[in-house]
């Protein structure tokens, strides 16, 4: 694939006119934010992930107008209805109890989407907090929550989520609360070590020798920087948590109230869907959790790059195409 | 010195305004699982062995000295970023030694600064008396690509020391507080540069803008540590006429660290030479700079690079680097890279010693000028 | 000093323009640059940062960052154009006969690896060695070149100080026996006392292996110790160029008289230092005539609207600027 134009920042070559400094606060707020917008835009592959995120989030918020039957009303259901093909009536099929596989699909999207970012907010709050009270304040407090954080890390997330939820119920807020709790240590890992070199940087020496405590370094000088980051892991920990959920449910765990898309898959993989060959029962939830997971990648990465651009490369390269006119005598003018 | 509500500042005028005796920093280093299973006596970095001197108000002196040799050390012991382990820091006659005891600057800090490796140790919330001192004693630093929040715009970095003070006032005073420390720090009109960040500012307007975070708490005493050695040649003479004009204006005191003498010739009024800890030589910056007394001073005053091919001259280089301030060598601690040492200077700690009124020198071969 | 004064120079650099072409617009970096390098010359390119003069060298070796172009000029080594080769050829020439010591190199190390090996691994990749053990007689050869033990060469970086990763990254720039050796920066970050030991090693290379130095940096006293010609440049373009008393002592164009200045000088210590006003120009907004016009105490109407062309002043001594003009007789060839 040929690498996109991404053009660098050059070393410094001279100072930006006057017209940049003379903006208001909320003018160089839209502009910073402008310039975020501008670099993810670049990113092709992240457009995309937005857009699939976007068309999911959008599935679930209209569910009840796009789906063509509801899935809680049941009606006469015939022989041939169980695991009908795809047909007309029923775009992507039916399932085992004769259900619009579409219709359950794209009430599916709810659940999932509502356990992924609630899941992930809890997960947010928690590594964020740990990640940055370990990082920042070190000492006892930071090797004891570090500690707490790779005991966490060790353990396998699927076996302990499968105890505690069999012990509390699957209940959807059990679910939300069991993943969230279990999800946060890579968010606490990357920001306390985030937060461990910023604390270093001497802006932070600087706020200190003007005299300012520790809170207030915190709020002023670690978290703004940190933000992004946990904004970015924030994005990535969503897709995790929906295939966590997925996991869950298809191992039979999830909330017997409602359909997620993983209740789908363990439905139809019990009841007999791939011995019939109904292969759209399979197909169409599976289908639905990998264009979660893939949007919620590609927009997290394209986010890390939007805001830490110095990804970027800057490696000299010596490429032929970096002579752009083949060097005559007296070729160039002054 | 001030009560807490900082209302008696200190007069401005003649007398001395930082007095510092027998200051000492160590760093011990850790001792290792085997170490401390068998006892064995806990090694230090003798970061700052004992160093005294003088600053009059008004006064702009420079510590001169490589890297290691403690400079950092003893700025940041003075700003109680670091507690001294012994002798005493008096600021205007009040003794301010121990009032940093509980603000620490994180380890890693220092080590990435004097580039060594310490101990670690808890930091907490600053005293009250602390933030008193801290109002008057103000410190720019070396990096100015480093040291200002990239995220942060020119007036929230400069105004912040009024907002952890308490001083911010109503956002119109705060705004005209931060307008005149611009100005004063040289970036006119100011409107032009409030709003924005690091990243669209030039070295100069950097370091400038970290002079008018310091300068807008008023101080009275500015450590300035190598303020100018990560800019431009061609912009380095605004800074240092920055700060000359800042003592003359407004009668502040600047202590200056720096490893280049050339640059601390031209606006200081004395010149420290420091070495492995110790001040070597010290005396007013005409004095040391035609009558170098200690053979470190002539070495550095040596290799100073002279814009004028048709005076290059015999360097006096010496060979290696600072010795490592673990394992001090015996006798006089520059005696193995000394080109006039004796067998003495083997065996004798040369005494600290006043070899013409106001310039005095630690080594046992210094003589007055014939 | 070569043993044929008409010989050509070793490296003859002809309106070498280089540009950065981003959505923020063309960076003119580097325009229009010539000047000559003699065997065993040592040659100090001077200018603020920013002013083109690590693109130039950069673009002497074809390493330019992705959105560097070179758009004109030639680059004769010997003879051979170097902008005409093809990339493999190329590769024949960098570090071969051209090397560089990148500005910051010294903490380019790989801390993981001894500073022996690396070494070792350069000379085996430029096909000098088979394989490490047979590198190992140059690698301690090379090392001793720059004053460090060969013992030392078993260490890891960081058991390393400063001036000697700088020094083991001189050695690893003499690896291929180069010709030519660009310094960029060598000792900006370093104490006075170890800048004096690099230059001082620097000078006894240049003089020991025959090599031709070109030295980059903003200190122009650094040059003044150790160069033989000095090439101001500003703004992307040359300023002025002579030989270094020249400079020093007969400066013609303003930007370098001011430079001059600006600078901390013991040999004169009454003297107040003088900065220069205002910022070196936006290379992608240029002013349309002299870059120096608008920061120049000196400036004319001709100088807003009229590009001054380099033309040689005295022997040896080229200018940029409107006010000399005298000696252009001379120069219309």
């Amino acid at each position: 694939m040929p690498r996109a134009f991404r053009p660098r920042r050059l070393p410094e070559v001279g100072v930006p006119g006057r017209g940049a400094g003379m903006m208001k606060p909320t003018a160089r707020w839209r502009e910073r934010l402008a310039s975020v917008v501008r670099l993810f835009g670049r990113n092709r592959m992240g457009l995309v992930g937005l857009a699939m995120l976007g068309l999911a989030i959008g599935v679930a918020v209209l569910a009840p107008w796009i789906a063509p039957y509801d899935p809680e009303t049941t009606g006469r259901v015939t022989i041939d209805d169980i695991y009908a093909r795809p047909s007309a009536a029923h775009l992507l099929g039916t399932d085992d109890g004769g259900k619009d596989v579409l219709s359950a699909l794209v009430y599916g999207a709810r659940v999932s989407l509502v356990v992924g970012f609630a899941a992930s907010l809890i997960s947010m709050l928690i590594g964020g907090s740990v990640g940055l009270i370990a990082g920042f304040y070190g000492g006892r407090v930071g090797n004891l929550m570090m500690r707490l954080t790779d005991i966490f890390l060790v353990i396998p997330d699927l076996p302990l989520m499968i105890v505690i939820v069999a012990m509390v119920g699957p209940s959807l807020w059990n679910i939300i609360i069991v993943i969230g709790i279990l999800g946060w240590t890579g968010t606490a890992r990357i920001v306390r070590s985030q937060a461990l070199s910023l604390k270093e940087r001497q802006f932070v020496l600087r706020a200190r020798a003007i005299g300012a405590g520790n809170f207030h370094i915190l709020r002023r000088h670690i978290f703004p920087l940190v933000l992004p980051l946990i904004v970015t892991n924030t994005v990535l920990v969503i897709s995790l948590s929906i295939l966590e959920e997925s996991t869950l449910s298809f191992l039979g765990l999830g909330d017997p109230t409602t359909l997620s898309w993983g209740g789908m898959l363990n439905f139809a993989f019990t009841r007999g869907a791939i011995s019939t060959g109904a292969w759209w029962a399979l197909v169409a939830p599976g289908l639905g959790i990998v264009w979660v997971v893939l949007g919620c990648t590609l927009l997290g990465n394209a986010l890390e790059e939007a805001f830490n651009p110095r990804l970027q490369s800057h490696h000299l390269q010596g490429e032929e195409r970096m002579i752009a006119r083949p060097a005559q005598p007296g070729a160039s003018d002054a | 010195m001030t009560g807490p509500d900082g209302s008696a500042l200190p007069t401005r005028g003649p007398g001395v305004l930082l007095t510092v005796e027998g200051l000492c920093k160590r760093f011990p280093l850790p001792r290792g699982f085997i170490g401390t299973l068998t006892n064995r006596p806990t090694e230090a970095v003798h970061a700052i062995d004992g160093i005294s001197f003088e600053l009059q108000r008004g006064e702009i002196m420079a510590l001169v000295g490589e890297s290691g040799c403690g400079k950092t050390t003893t700025a940041l012991t003075l700003m109680g970023l670091l507690e001294a382990d012994e002798g005493t820091i008096r600021f205007n006659g009040e003794d301010v030694t121990h009032l940093g005891r509980s603000v620490e600057a994180p380890r890693a800090t220092i080590a990435a600064l004097e580039r060594q490796s310490f101990r670690r140790e808890p930091s907490f919330q600053p005293t009250l008396t602390m933030k008193d001192l801290r109002r008057q004693v103000q410190m720019v630093f070396q990096d100015p690509y480093e040291s200002l929040n990239p995220r942060a715009t020119v007036f929230e970095t400069v105004a912040e020391p009024l907002e952890v003070h308490g001083l911010a006032g109503t956002r119109d005073q705060l705004l005209e507080r931060v307008r005149r420390a611009l100005e004063d720090a040289g970036l006119h009109p100011a409107e032009d540069y409030l709003w924005r960040r690091p990243h669209e500012l030039s070295g100069g307007q950097r370091q400038r803008v970290v002079i008018a975070g310091a300068l807008v708490l008023e101080p009275i005493l500015l450590i300035a540590d190598e303020p100018v050695s990560m800019l431009d040649v061609s912009i380095r003479a605004e800074i240092l006429n920055l700060l000359d004009d800042l003592r003359t204006r407004r009668g502040i005191s600047v202590l200056c660290i720096t490893h280049d003498l050339g640059t601390a010739a031209y606006f200081t009024d004395r010149i420290a030479v420091m070495y492995l800890g110790r001040i070597v030589e010290s005396g007013p910056t005409q004095a040391v700079l035609a009558h170098p007394l200690h053979p470190y001073t002539r070495a550095l005053l040596s290799v100073i690079p002279v814009p004028n091919p048709r005076l290059r001259r015999k360097r006096m280089i010496l060979t290696g680097e600072t010795p490592n301030p673990v394992h001090l060598p015996r006798g006089c601690r520059f005696h193995p890279r000394c080109p006039i040492a004796t067998a003495r200077c083997a065996e004798a700690d040369p005494a600290w010693r006043e070899v013409t009124p106001a310039h005095s020198a630690a080594c046992h071969e210094a003589v007055a000028p014939g | 000093m070569s043993e044929r004064p008409t010989a050509p120079p070793l490296l003859d650099v002809r309106d070498l323009t280089t540009r950065f072409i981003t959505p923020e617009g063309v960076f003119h970096a580097v325009e229009g640059l010539s000047f000559q390098l003699e065997r065993g010359e040592s040659l100090g390119l001077v200018g603020e940062s920013g002013c083109g003069k690590s693109t130039a060298m950069l673009s002497l070796l074809r390493l330019l960052p992705a959105a560097g172009r070179i758009v004109g000029g030639q680059a004769l080594l010997d003879g051979t154009d170097l902008f005409g080769l093809d990339e493999s050829d190329m590769r024949a020439v960098r570090w071969h006969r051209i090397s560089m010591i990148f500005q910051g190199a010294m903490n380019a190390f790989n801390p993981v690896r001894t500073v022996g090996a690396q070494i070792a691994e350069a000379l085996v990749f430029h096909g000098l060695a088979q394989d490490r053990g047979e590198a190992q007689p140059r690698v301690d050869e090379l090392l001793e070149m720059v004053g460090i033990t060969g013992a030392r060469g078993s260490q890891y970086p960081h058991q390393y100080s400063g001036g000697m990763r700088q020094r083991a990254m001189i050695a690893m720039a003499l690896a291929c026996s180069p010709q030519v050796v660009i310094a960029d920066e060598p000792t900006t970050a370093l104490d006075v006392m170890i800048q004096a030991q690099i230059l001082e090693l620097l000078e006894r290379l240049q003089r020991e292996l025959g090599l031709a130095v070109i030295l980059v940096t903003h200190d122009l006293s650094v040059v003044a110790e150790v160069c033989h010609r000095v090439l101001v440049m500003y703004g992307g373009v040359l300023a002025e160029s002579c030989e270094v008393d020249g400079i020093f002592n007969q400066p013609l164009h303003p930007y370098t008289r001011r430079l001059l200045a600006a600078f901390p000088d013991l040999s004169r210590p009454e003297g107040k230092l003088v900065s220069i006003p205002g910022y070196p120009p936006r290379l992608n907004a240029l002013p349309p005539g002299c870059r120096f016009a608008p920061r120049c105490e000196e400036v004319h109407e001709r100088c807003l609207q009229e590009r001054p062309k380099p033309r040689q002043v005295l022997p040896g001594h080229w200018v940029a600027c409107h006010l000399h003009e005298a000696g252009a007789a001379n120069d219309r060839t």
